[in-house]
């Protein structure tokens, strides 16, 4: 008999990236215990729809859930709702839930995710002051949500500039406040900031770059926000979009390496060989980056972390991809492929002023990422490109003689 | 209901019932039908829902956007008849429903 059996898995957060780990592990034929802990009410769901589609009321919750709720019972996945874990003892393998009672593991997934950076302000517990992370976040903010009403948006990054794009196609007066000279400033370049910029403006958004909050007034309920250089901003509804926060708090309890979350192999495995952490808390190397450890916030980083955790407890391989993105504004689609970071170079494809076009980044030469906006087919030209370790030099990918297929069909 | 049928690759078929103002999506991956990974929950953001629509449905579920086209060009195996499934919406004219998967998104 294999003593090294793996009989019970234990994933605790069941969020995208622990729900298709249960989901994959049975699809992949693992026939023994798997114990899904979550936090939240509601079994796993989709987050990217709670910025766009379902804030706007265009999808109820029955369809951001990852699979139906009858199907966890159905495929013998314990799945506790409304629970919290509190303790994992890597000696004797068990992890603790709130209020006591211990579960037994022979292999543990980490998939606790990230929280929402909350506003250090005088205020900020104010009635009508939102994080924006959960469906219970957005359905407390929702029934603000009327045209007419006041909305402040604090961080200008992807989520906050969605939230801001949905509350003016409802009605709303929207301003939005940015420490940064410019919003997206973490996570793409000065162009496509720019262009933002100007796309929300132009759609009535009000921009206070530079801004620095300083208070959030208001008796019971939020009535404006306070910005240190003394201008007030009237305000029904506030959220706070400022990023978030690696939950790592199980982790560092047991003494597992984390910086700037959980540190995994290309695996997703931790130093605990029994222990894998994937999703937003994992800090996991990438493969088409020369194995550079980065935590990524992302719907593909979750999946590929579920889908190389179950294939490892399967003892199985699973292929990865380049990291990709995408985000909603008005009847904007960025798609985004590749990490940009360290970019030097960036040359064009397609015209902003048709709202289509394309900024692709070069390191040294070499092409690591593409913002594609309404410009599907360089998104996915480029993801294959590096995906097959490919590279095109700037002039040729900016010949617009040429469509993005043949450029990639010809690079090999 | 409708009803649609899912052919894989292999020949197995699953009839699921899709309800209408669903997706073609939707409906595989609420019923665990193997082959659509649907990565970005059909925001037609990741080209991972591609099938093949039968012949005989191809005019019923109408036509692709110039997005969709433009991801369709860079999946595997395009045929005439491919489709990203997230993007068909289930009506009652589509009850029977024959939909082919290819042998894989990737
Ligand atoms: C509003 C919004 C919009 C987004 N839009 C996009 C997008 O367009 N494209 C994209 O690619 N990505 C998007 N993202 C990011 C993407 O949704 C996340 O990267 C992804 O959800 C991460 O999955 P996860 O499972 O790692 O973490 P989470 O989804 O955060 O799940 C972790 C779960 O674990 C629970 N948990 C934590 N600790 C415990 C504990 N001790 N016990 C029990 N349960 C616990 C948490 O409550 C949570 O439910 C968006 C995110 C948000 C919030
Ligand atoms: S599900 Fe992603 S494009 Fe259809």
């Amino acid at each position: 008999m294999n003593t090294n059996a793996i009989n019970r898995v234990i994933i605790i957060g069941a969020g995208q990236a622990g729900g298709e780990t249960a989901q994959r592990l049975r699809q992949g034929g693992f026939k023994g215990e798997i114990t899904l802990i979550g936090e939240e009410a509601f079994p796993p769901y989709q987050r990217p729809p709670l910025s766009k589609k379902y804030l706007a009321g265009k999808v109820d919750m029955d369809r951001l859930l990852l699979r139906p709720a009858s199907v966890y019972a159905e495929e013998n996945i314990s799945l506790l709702r409304d629970t919290r874990a509190v303790w994992i003892d890597r000696a004797s393998k068990r992890v603790r839930l709130e209020g006591g009672r211990e579960l037994s593991y022979d292999a543990l997934v980490l998939a606790t995710g990230a929280k929402p950076r909350a506003l250090k302000l005088a205020g900020a517990d104010l009635a009508g002051v939102h994080l924006f992370r959960t469906a219970a976040d957005v359905d407390a903010m929702k029934a603000a949500f009327v045209p007419g009403a006041r909305l402040v948006v604090i961080g200008a990054g992807y989520i906050g500039l969605e939230g801001a794009a949905v509350a003016r196609e409802m009605g709303l007066e929207v301003t939005v406040i940015e420490t940064a000279v410019r919003p997206l400033a973490r996570v793409t370049s000065p162009e496509v900031a720019g262009f933002f910029l100007d796309e929300h403006t132009r759609q009535g958004v009000r921009f206070m770059l530079g801004g620095q909050p300083a208070l959030i007034k208001g008796e019971a309920r939020v009535t404006g926000v306070s910005l240190m250089n003394g201008t007030e901003i009237p305000a029904d509804i506030v959220i706070t979009g400022i990023g978030v926060t690696p939950e790592t708090t199980l982790a560092e309890h047991c003494g597992l390496k984390v910086e700037n979350g959980i540190v995994t192999d290309e695996n997703c495995r931790t130093e605990d060989p029994a222990i894998y952490a994937i999703g937003d808390c994992a800090n996991r190397p990438i493969a088409h980056y020369g194995g550079r450890q980065c935590r990524l916030e992302s719907v593909h980083n979750a999946v590929e972390g579920a889908k190389l955790t179950a294939a490892a407890i399967l003892g199985q391989k699973a292929a990865t991809e380049t990291p990709w993105f995408w985000s909603d504004q008005y009847d904007l689609k960025l798609q985004i492929a590749g990490l940009f970071n360290d970019y030097d170079h960036v040359v064009f494809r397609g015209a902003m002023s048709e709202r289509s076009f394309a900024a692709f980044y070069y390191k040294d030469g070499r092409l690591i990422a593409v913002d594609a906006i309404n410009k599907p087919g360089e998104f996915l030209g480029v993801k294959a490109l590096i995906h097959k370790g490919l590279n095109v030099p700037p002039d040729v990918i900016s010949d617009e003689s040429r469509t993005m297929k043949e450029i990639v069909a010809a690079a090999g | 209901m409708p009803k649609v049928t899912y052919i894989e690759s292999s020949g197995t078929e699953h009839v699921v019932d899709a309800p209408v103002g669903q997706t073609v999506m939707e409906a595989a991956v609420k019923n665990a039908v193997p082959g659509i990974d649907a990565d970005c929950g059909g925001a037609c953001a990741c080209a991972t829902c591609h099938v093949y629509v039968d012949q005989a449905w191809a005019e019923k579920t109408g036509e692709a956007s110039s997005m969709e086209m433009s991801m369709l060009d860079f999946a595997n195996e395009v045929q005439d008849t491919s489709r990203l499934s997230c993007q068909i919406k289930i009506t009652e004219e589509l009850d029977g429903l024959v939909i082919r998967l290819p042998d894989s998104q990737h």
